[in-house]
């Protein structure tokens, strides 16, 4: 399998009440040993995934958001966020996780993985893949 | 063209194993190809070969067997989806220390790397879901 | 290059067709299947949107499904083409990827 494909994980789900976003997280994890070029989409209800602050002690699930931090140790660093759907929910970008990545492209410099766009710029990401996978 | 599909919702409750399907058949009518479907989230459920719908109702996990028999479909279901669900085939159940299983023929139970190679090995992917 | 979305929601009890059609492009296409059909209502309070988008954007609603909820004649909006099974995996296969907005 020399090919390498576009893939674009689309989150537009919050966590906890489905089961959506842990399950594709596991596949993003899984798919992270196939090399192809990964990106996420957040976006919808889908960026209340990546919040800070959330303790699930009281429901009996795991917290699986601290995952997300860990996804650059699997070379899974483009996280889009969609600038319009925090800003309708009252969110901006200080309510989010910090994830880092180290570029190894760069001397291994800290990098964020969360890349903030306009629903235009979204728009732009989703039309450039090969394979779409939705949660 | 090679056409793979991902069902990820149950059966009855919602349309999707319906919906896909059909959408499976008009593909293979057409002359393109579904070499694989992979069952997902609560799309596993679609494989309990104890499945016993009223009889004049269609029978969702039956026809998915045939279809896939008559043309060599690969039917895969998420081992980790499946486990959480109570979905077992006989190895599993075995190494489990389980003592029933319940997959339905047709169907076989592998991990989510059949669904990354399944993007990566068909020229689309279509998604039948909530 | 295009994509054909399919949405499969009621737009009045989800986003999904919103967004949707917020985020699909000029040249794409938009097939509304399931639930998804009640997108193409007439005199509801999306069929403005609806029928703007078209413009643009070709639209599609999957007949099995209009006719199984009674979506026929006058109740589906002119710009919307009906499109059986086998139309669908025609668009599928004529697009360069399809996006499912579930």
């Amino acid at each position: 399998m020399s090919e390498t494909k576009k893939f674009l994980y689309v989150n537009r789900k919050a966590p906890y009440g489905t089961i959506y976003a842990l399950e594709a997280l596991e596949v993003v994890l899984i798919g992270a040993a196939f090399e192809q070029d990964v990106s996420l989409a957040f976006l919808d209800d889908g960026v209340f995934q990546l919040t800070k602050g959330q303790n699930t002690n009281g429901i009996g699930i795991k917290n699986f958001s601290p995952t997300f931090r860990a996804l650059g140790d699997f070379e899974v660093t483009k996280l889009f966020v969609e600038k319009e759907s925090l800003e309708e929910r009252g969110l901006t970008a200080d309510d989010l996780q910090e994830i880092m990545y180290e570029d190894e492209d760069d001397d291994w410099e800290e990098k964020p993985s969360i890349k903030l766009v306009s629903r235009a710029e979204m728009a732009d990401v989703m039309a450039d893949q090969d394979v779409v996978l939705s949660f | 063209m090679k056409i793979g599909v991902v069902v990820s919702e149950g059966p009855y409750t919602h349309q999707a194993a319906d919906s896909a399907y059909h959408f499976v058949k008009a593909v293979l009518d057409s002359g393109h190809e579904v070499p694989r479907v992979f069952f997902y989230h609560d799309g596993v459920n679609v494989s309990s070969r104890l499945t016993i719908p009223p009889q004049d109702e269609r029978h969702i996990q039956n026809n998915w067997t045939n279809l896939a028999k008559e043309h060599e479909i690969d039917l895969v279901v998420c081992i980790a989806a499946a486990q959480r669900r109570g979905l077992l085939d006989a190895n599993e159940a075995n190494r489990q220390g389980k003592d029933a299983n319940n997959i339905a023929d047709g169907f076989r139970i592998s991990g989510l790397g059949q669904l990354i190679e399944m993007g990566i090995q068909t020229d689309r992917l279509v998604t039948f879901g909530d | 290059m295009s994509t054909l979305h399919t949405v499969n929601k009621s737009p009045f009890s989800t986003q999904s067709l919103q967004s949707c059609l917020n985020h699909c492009k000029d040249g794409d296409a938009v097939l509304m299947i399931e639930d998804g059909v009640y997108g193409a209502l007439t005199n509801s309070n999306m069929s403005k949107q609806v029928q703007t988008k078209a413009g643009n954007v070709t639209i599609y609603v999957l007949s099995p499904d209009a006719d199984a909820r009674g979506l026929i004649g006058d109740k589906l909006l002119g710009e919307v083409i009906a499109v059986d099974y086998a139309g669908f995996v025609k668009l599928v296969t004529k697009h360069d990827r399809t996006q499912n907005w579930l």
